[in-house]
């Protein structure tokens, strides 16, 4: 159990572990942005928005995460897009997570009556401070939950990654392996990794329903 | 309160024409004619009531006149304007525009008193501390000055109607729109927000409202249209209307809602 903390394993460790939380964190917050703009879409009243909003969902949710991968990784530099690994990582992360992200917010949008939007519309407010002002914050709690299965979710997903050139926390298991370990006191430790990142997510999640419970 | 609202319709009447038009509108949904080529002018300071059997269309006609439901031909135009497509032109005129819901439609996760802010600072922009004051001044005319920090949840359904009056009246609008406001209230619940509609037909308000309360239609109406089919089958005075109605869908109809 103890090999963690003997030549110099805990550095490769702890460097797979960040890059982790890093492309997990940088995922999510761009899963987050292109969630909300395909939900938008999807809400909206122009129609090209809202095929587009659909499509996306329908082709990002539909396709195995590793496929997702070989697309961006195989795909793109063909069309002369190159990049480092990392930011493809990011890229199909963002677009596989951002899908998820886009249905939680448009059935957590569903859940708010109509009329509150219309309410809204009849004062003279735009499409984007109904949304904002008037039916996401009403939404929010009905989407939190969901919400944080898709983001405990993102840093497990993350380990694809490994596999295409980026230096993450599961991919460390290789190097272990190389250097002789048993596998299941290398797996023991990133297993343990793992569930630190979903427990703080969660914990993150829970601290956000208990305040949006208090504000009403 | 009470004369600055009054000040304020004087002094847009300066122009001239009607206030709401409505010339020759159709609309369509799927193979239901639920307008029929409709012509409706309403004057400046007229209260209208629209009457007739469920589903004869007189909550889509309410709701084409702010343009949450659009039409297949014809024009609306308020104040001498066509109602614009969809977007800021047309967010401007719907702040012209108050509507209330038979539903309420109160925003569940704000204050009393933020409901009746909001759309003053957000559309308006007016500064907070003045869109409070006008908060305070017209929640206390309705009568629910007392509830302005509760959330609209804990408030009768009377009381919430008030607020939704109040929250409409903010925006200073040219002409109100009310849908069966009293539809959704317990019976006892009925005369305080009929009494507040009828104060606002005294100032002069210009009012389309669709209701089944003839004694309000009687005290506070200028004109009552009944409408069937997608229709506006009759219109007259009120007490032309409820004593002589000349239609039979009209006679029917009253013989039904009269015998309760
Ligand atoms: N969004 C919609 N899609 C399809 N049909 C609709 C829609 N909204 C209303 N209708 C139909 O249009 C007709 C007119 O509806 P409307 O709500 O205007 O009637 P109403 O006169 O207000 O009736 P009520 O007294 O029941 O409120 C009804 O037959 C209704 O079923
Ligand atoms: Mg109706």
């Amino acid at each position: 159990m103890g090999i963690l903390f003997e030549d110099g394993n805990f550095s490769l460790f702890y460097h797979g572990f960040l890059q982790t939380i890093e492309l997990s964190a940088i995922s999510a917050l761009f899963a987050l942005l292109l969630g909300g703009v395909l939900a938008a879409f999807r809400v909206s009243p122009v129609p090209v928005l809202r095929a587009f909003g659909t499509g996306w969902v329908m082709v990002f949710r539909n396709t195995p995460l590793t496929l997702l991968f070989f697309g961006v990784v195989f795909a793109l530099p063909r069309l002369d897009v190159h990049l480092s690994s990392f930011t493809f990582a990011v890229m199909a992360l963002s677009a596989y997570t951002g899908a998820f992200v886009c249905e939680v917010l448009r059935s957590g949008i569903n859940t708010v009556p109509l009329g509150q939007a219309e309410a809204a519309r009849s004062l003279g407010m735009g499409f984007g401070q109904t949304l904002g002002t008037i039916v996401l914050p009403q939404a929010a709690r009905s989407v939190l939950p969901p919400m944080s299965s898709i983001f405990i979710a993102l840093p497990r997903n993350s380990a694809v990654a490994g596999a295409f050139n980026v230096p993450e926390l599961f991919s460390t298991q290789k190097a272990f392996d190389e250097k002789g370990y048993p596998i299941f006191v290398t797996f023991f430790w990133i297993a343990l990794a793992y569930l630190l990142v979903s427990f703080t997510v969660s914990a993150v999640f829970r601290v956000l329903e208990k305040q949006l419970a208090v504000a009403r | 309160m009470t004369e600055e609202t009054v000040s304020d319709t004087a002094s847009d009447a300066v122009a001239t024409g009607p206030l709401v038009s409505l010339k020759g509108v159709d609309k369509h949904y799927g193979a239901l004619h639920v307008l029929q080529d409709i012509n409706l002018e309403i004057a400046r300071g007229e209260v209208v009531v629209l009457i007739g059997p469920s589903g004869s269309g007189k909550s889509t006609l309410c709701r084409t006149i702010n343009r949450l439901e659009t039409i297949d031909s014809g024009s609306i135009a308020i104040d001498g304007r066509p109602l614009p497509a969809e977007g800021k032109e047309l967010a401007r005129l719907r702040a012209d525009v108050g509507m209330v819901f038979q539903s309420f439609n109160l925003f569940a996760h704000k204050t009393v008193l933020e409901n009746v802010v909001l759309a003053q600072v957000k559309v308006r922009k007016v500064p907070r501390a003045q869109a409070e004051a006008t908060a305070r001044e017209l929640l206390e005319r309705v009568g629910v000055g007392a509830q302005a920090d509760k959330y609209p949840a804990q408030l009768s359904g009377g009381q919430q109607q008030r607020v939704a009056i109040a929250r409409a009246l903010a925006m200073k609008p040219k002409v109100m729109l009310f849908d069966e406001p009293t539809s959704a209230l317990d019976p006892e619940m009925v005369n305080e927000v009929l009494e507040v509609m009828r104060s606002l037909a005294a100032e002069g308000m210009t009012m389309v409202v669709v209701t089944h309360e003839m004694g309000f239609a009687r005290s506070a109406a200028n004109r009552v249209l009944f409408m069937a089919d997608g229709r506006i089958v009759e219109e007259n005075t009120p007490d032309a209307f409820f004593t002589a109605p000349r239609s039979d869908r009209a006679k029917d109809f009253l013989s039904k809602i009269l015998t309760h």
